[in-house]
């Protein structure tokens, strides 16, 4: 449900997860570190050529950037008006390239090669106590619990819903809230129950 | 770490999650009204310090490797750098003052709940988010603080809203 990847053969494709996300890592920093527009620029042609080179349509860059069209927009009007409009060029394309070259990232890769990469990332924090395993099963554990989260609150709300309470944010809270903890306390439970120890 | 600490650390990261449903309002800046900040303030009250701070982290990561789970569908490693980085990396430590200010003093009144839960989702919180949105957007120090002031109301709703919340779920749910 969550996955927003799209399958293709390019080399964005085949890149391993953790080396395309360490480059986005490493790229989002240094175009933190120029001040000029040109450099900029020439970043957020790059990743928009990327687009095409990894088989994706020009149509999935622009849907990388329209849902923060509003706030781009709005950037570029406050540091336009009362910065300059050099400065509200320079922000506005700095942001639209971080956005691309993010979007690029998450539709290239699958979730789950995502959560292995990072699992696997993180065995060097083993000596401070992290356990990689436990991290994984969280992850896992999260993303799973983001659509039962609202099925269970559907469910409430067509109950208060019977009970003419629908406008009622406490009747709907409150109940969602006390389920999900007693779902929580019953999944650790059927965890511990059957001798899982990651 | 216990299986239910981890159980409820992911619930906690999906609850935030799941609070991004409600559409974000932009204000100049940059820095989305957004109801997930009720996520941040609810895991601190009810999870407590570890989990509650730890959930947070486990969403950021989340938010971090791309996945859309930010208000308005964002998401991925750019956020960071962007306008209102400083306030997602004060939200486990915000979660975790809430959880630890609220364990320490083990008020249930409604009112003394409700000044820490402001305090850290609101002072906690600010204290990283303007610094960081000043460097990032390119603003001067009062400026950044005049349009942080339009959250603050939007804020103390939130806050409220955790703390009526936290009250009543303790009492359904004693063995919290």
């Amino acid at each position: 449900m969550l996955d927003l990847y799209v399958s293709g053969q390019s080399f964005l494709h085949r890149c391993p997860a953790g080396v395309k996300l360490l480059v986005l890592i490493a790229v989002g920093t240094v175009l933190f570190l120029f001040n000029s527009i040109t450099p900029i620029a020439v970043a957020t042609i790059f990743a928009i050529t990327l687009y095409p080179m990894a088989t994706l349509s020009l149509a999935r860059a622009w849907a990388q950037v329209r849902p923060a069209i509003w706030i781009l927009a709005i950037l570029f009007l406050v540091q336009g008006l009362l910065v300059s409009w050099h400065i509200a060029v320079f922000i506005v394309l700095r942001f639209a390239a971080l956005l691309l070259l993010a979007g690029l990232v998450t539709l290239t890769t699958r979730s789950s090669d995502m959560i292995d990469a990072i699992t696997r990332g993180l065995h060097w924090l083993r000596p401070i106590g992290v356990n990689p395993g436990k991290v994984g099963l969280a992850i896992s554990l999260a993303l799973r619990f983001i659509p039962v989260l609202a099925s269970v609150t559907r469910d409430v709300r067509e109950a208060q819903q019977a009970r003419g309470l629908e406008r009622s944010l406490v009747a709907t809270v409150i109940p969602v809230a006390v389920r999900m903890l007693k779902m929580a306390d019953d999944i650790s439970d059927a965890i511990d129950a059957r001798g899982y120890r990651p | 770490m216990d299986t239910k600490s981890i159980v409820y650390i992911a619930l906690f990261a999906a609850l935030t999650a799941a609070l991004a449903l409600f559409p974000p309002i932009t204000l100049p800046g940059g820095v989305p009204i957004t109801a997930q900040s009720l996520g941040v303030m609810l895991a601190g009250s009810l999870a407590g310090a570890r989990r509650g701070g730890l959930a947070m982290a486990l969403f950021l990561l989340l938010v971090a490797v791309g996945l859309p789970l930010l208000a308005g569908g964002r998401g991925g490693f750019g956020i960071f750098l962007g306008p209102s980085g400083g306030f997602l990396i004060a939200w486990p430590i915000s979660a975790f003052f809430i959880g630890y200010t609220l364990a320490k003093t083990g008020t249930n009144n409604l009112l003394a709940m409700f000044a820490i839960i402001a305090f850290g989702g609101i002072v906690v919180m600010y204290s990283f988010g303007i610094p960081w949105m000043i460097f990032a957007a390119e603003m001067t120090f009062l400026k950044g603080l005049t349009v942080m002031m339009a959250y603050v109301p939007g804020d103390l709703i939130k806050a409220f809203i955790a703390a009526f919340v936290t009250q009543q779920v303790r009492k359904a749910y004693p063995s919290l």
